[in-house]
């Protein structure tokens, strides 16, 4: 009998040690990204099937005072022992409530509320169901001996409690579709997705060409090249607020300089209100998003030009061709690659991208985009499960990009 | 374009729209510089780059054409069509300062541009060469006005009072007599509107923010880059796709659970979402760094006995430091400057970061000013940092992140 040594198959232990390894030290990672990630983009799906608002966030409790009247001074003095109980929702009810307290030693309940029962120094009322708005007040005759004066305890001072369950909208089987009616319904949900794709083809394409012009014109060695090259991140690492409102102020049509300098310069005759009307603003705000992101891509079709080899060049040089040629012959093709990249993830980016138009006109004048819109619907109208209907449609656009730039970025950068 | 070839043809063109660029960058220079009013003359700049661009053909020297350019301006001045106009109130000086500025931005730049250019016909090559240098001209010109203005505007404007503002947009020149009275909104920010809390409220949840992100990518990272297990390429991807999730989608369910829990309102919430919108950057970026640091090194390690783990920390990360520079500015840059779920989950001025206290300054009670102070005290830290490491921040932004 012969034996061949053939290599072993499966995996060895080895390398199960190796992938146990390898989990371990991404568990946390796993864990807090898919806790603040992934749970939320659950949530977020789960919540644009309710019909939620920002007030329900709040569940209803029951609300609950204690106080003894009667301010007893001698033992055998009459007192009264009172509940104030309220529902803390004018239209929700509460149900199955139980009140449980006990009572300070010395004071004992001459007559007890048909709702409430005592054992010992226990007592306990049910409510039953407690309808929105509800409100009512118990009191009962109580007599006090030496032993509760002489401790000086205040009633509210004991131990009480009180429970109910409330009907959550976050987690009742309750679902509708009302929300992406809603979201879809009448004219809005396209002028939005219109101006998203205004916003997003132009801010990505616009910022790539300026990109590219920029870093055309740094891609040589000369003094002062490296301030320039600080100088033109500027827009990039700058807080989106300040530079929104340095915008803002810019562009003002009452004491904005901009205006001031136009009228001066009679191009206008009459201020611009740049950031008011349509369609001027969603102009300005691609314009904004141009100038704030062109440092990237600058920077990052600079990294790939000083990569090009300077060979080629020369060998064009020897052929005779024009500087115009070389750029269209030879950089470009060998830009094609960052520049599609850069393309997709700034599409991407753009297409998510929320401050910037919010701080600028607030989603007013025509720059809703989808973004914004989410937080108009959740927080301007306080209607959560709307905005949240409109986060699954930009999810269910971003799974789609996300498809089209992994078959390309693949390709691309081997990713 | 073949019709354009000629030195004379190509050069009053050149001329014509380099000058007019100068003009309106003098215009625009010398306005908010003085407050006075200029303007760019478009019959003056026509005129005044035809000749000169006609004449700064190949074999004239500088002065000539400094000569010309200085010739022309003058004489279009006096005669009332100047490439740079004066609105009423303008000084003697100022016009002579224009004149000056407007003969050397003319003249030297366009000797330099049609320095090759024959008369007659150009070649391909010495007129593409023209064009080239040119639209650098107006290149460097425009990208230091369009990044260098709202800078400048911000920063004055900090220093000016309302009314002075309302009267003139225009005027940004300093009122030196003020003395210390320039910096008033700065001291009334940081007096009355607690501001230096929200620097050292900002300074806390960015610094902190980055030494969470990195205990947690680079373990990450390293098994991503180095380990081989199942399921690692599409967990590489899915980093990826996590860190294209906008954040506006998110932050609806954080709200809503940070309302529940009473998380909401406390710097420890902040502290807590924060490193979770950073690691997947981190993480990509610094898995993209260990992948190019050679295998052998580490498993020369493993076989004189150290644990991955004594790896990792012995031999990866003090080869990676010029990554963990790069990844932890670029973090600190994001934790800075993240306004959206600093403005959703914090209602409580005195627990405010730095970009939330100014959103709060955008009122229209409070003076522009103030605002802009606001604004100033936001960029200039993350600005000093960055200008003083910049050469790690454009690796590190370069190495695999596109966020923004």
């Amino acid at each position: 009998m012969t034996t061949t040594a053939l290599p072993p198959k499966g995996t060895g232990p080895l390398a199960k040690r190796e992938a146990r390894m390898a989990w371990g030290l991404l568990l946390p990672t796993l864990l807090s990204v898919s806790l603040v990630v992934v749970l939320p983009l659950l949530a977020i799906f789960w919540i644009s099937f309710k019909p939620v608002g920002l007030a329900d966030l709040r569940p209803p409790t029951p609300v609950l005072r204690e106080s003894l009247r009667g301010n007893p001074e001698a033992p055998g003095d009459d007192a009264q022992v009172e509940y104030r109980i309220r529902n803390s929702s004018q239209d929700k009810p509460i149900l199955g409530v139980v009140l449980k307290d006990r009572l300070p030693e010395g004071l004992t309940i001459t007559e007890l509320d048909p709702r409430c029962s005592v054992s010992g120094r226990d007592l306990t009322c049910d409510f039953g169901d407690l309808e929105g708005g509800f409100r009512d007040r118990l009191r009962m005759p109580a007599t006090v001996d030496q032993a509760f004066l002489d401790s000086e305890v205040e009633l509210d001072e004991t131990k009480m409690s009180i429970s109910g369950t409330s009907d959550n909208i976050l987690t009742n089987s309750e679902l509708t579709f009302e929300n992406f009616r809603r979201v879809f319904d009448g004219g809005e949900f396209w002028s939005v997705l219109g101006v998203t794709i205004f916003y997003t083809v132009f801010g990505t394409v616009g910022a790539l060409l300026f990109g590219l012009f920029a870093a055309m014109l740094l891609n040589k060695e000369f003094r002062g090249q490296g301030i320039l090259r600080g100088l033109y991140l500027f827009p990039y690492v700058a807080p989106v607020i300040a530079v929104a409102f340095t915008w803002v102020n810019l562009f003002d049509p009452f004491s904005g300089s901009a205006n001031a300098l136009l009228l001066q310069m009679g191009v206008a005759s009459e201020p611009i209100n740049f950031f008011g009307q349509r369609p001027l603003a969603l102009i300005m705000v691609t314009v904004f998003e141009i100038w704030r992101y062109f440092p990237l891509s600058f920077l990052f079709i600079l990294a790939r030009m000083q990569s090009i080899d300077s060979d080629m060049y020369e060998a064009a040089d020897m052929d005779g061709a024009s500087p115009f040629q070389k750029f269209w012959y030879l950089s470009l093709p060998q830009l094609l690659g960052i520049l599609s990249v850069l393309f997709l993830l700034r599409f991407i980016w753009t297409f998510n991208k929320f401050d910037d138009i919010f701080l600028l006109t607030g989603g007013n004048a025509g720059t809703r985009t989808l973004t914004v819109n989410v937080y108009e619907q959740a927080f301007a109208i306080s209607n959560i499960g709307a905005g949240a209907a409109v986060a699954v449609v930009i999810f269910t656009c971003l799974i789609a990009f996300a498809v089209l730039f992994f078959r390309f970025i693949s390709r691309e950068e081997g990713l | 374009m073949s019709g354009l070839r000629f030195g004379y043809i190509t050069g009053p063109v050149i001329g014509v729209l380099w000058t007019f660029t100068v003009a309106v960058t003098i215009s625009v220079l010398l306005s908010f510089a003085s407050g006075d009013p200029f303007r760019p003359g478009l019959i003056g700049s026509v005129l005044l780059g035809a000749v000169v661009g006609g004449f700064a053909l190949k074999g004239r020297t500088l002065p000539m054409v400094l000569a010309l350019a200085f010739g022309v301006t003058a004489a279009l001045t006096v005669a009332g069509a100047s490439p740079v106009l004066t609105g009423d109130g303008v000084g003697g000086v100022q016009i002579g300062l224009a004149v000056i500025l407007t003969t050397l931005a003319v003249g030297w730049p366009l000797w330099k541009i049609l320095d090759d250019c024959d008369f007659g016909e150009l070649t391909r090559h010495v007129f593409e060469d023209a064009v080239i240098r040119f639209l650098t001209g107006f290149g460097y010109v425009f990208f230091t006005a369009i990044v260098a203005i709202p800078f400048y505007v911000m920063v004055m404007t900090s220093l000016k009072s309302q009314q002075a503002l309302l009267q003139n947009p225009l005027d940004f020149s300093l009122e030196w007599d003020k003395g210390w009275d320039l910096f008033r909104s700065y001291f009334e920010l940081f007096g009355q509107f607690s501001f230096g809390n929200y620097l050292m409220t900002s300074m806390l949840v960015s610094v902190l923010t980055v030494f969470i992100t990195l205990a947690f990518s680079i373990p990450g990272a390293y098994a991503v880059a180095r380990l081989r297990f199942k399921g690692r390429a599409a967990l590489s991807r899915s980093i990826l796709l996590i860190y294209m999730v906008p954040m506006i989608v998110l932050a609806l369910p954080i709200y809503i659970v940070f309302s529940m829990t009473g998380l909401r309102n406390t710097i420890f919430g902040i502290i807590l979402i924060y490193p979770v919108t950073t690691i997947p950057v981190a993480l990509y970026m610094l898995q993209g760094y260990f992948r190019g640091l050679p295998a052998e090194v580490e498993e020369a390690g493993l076989m004189d006995g150290l644990s991955r783990l004594a790896v990792i920390w012995k031999i990866t990360l003090p080869l990676s430091l010029p990554a963990l520079a790069s990844v932890s500015l670029y973090v600190f840059m994001i934790a800075w400057n993240e306004f959206l779920l600093a403005f959703m989950l914090l209602d409580d001025p005195s627990k405010f970061t730095l970009t939330r206290g100014v959103a709060m300054l955008n009122s229209s009670e409070i003076p522009r000013q103030h605002l802009m102070a606001g604004a100033v005290i936001a960029t200039v830290p993350i600005m000093a940092l960055f200008l003083g490491l910049e050469r790690f921040m454009t690796k590190g932004l370069t190495a695999g992140s596109v966020k923004g």
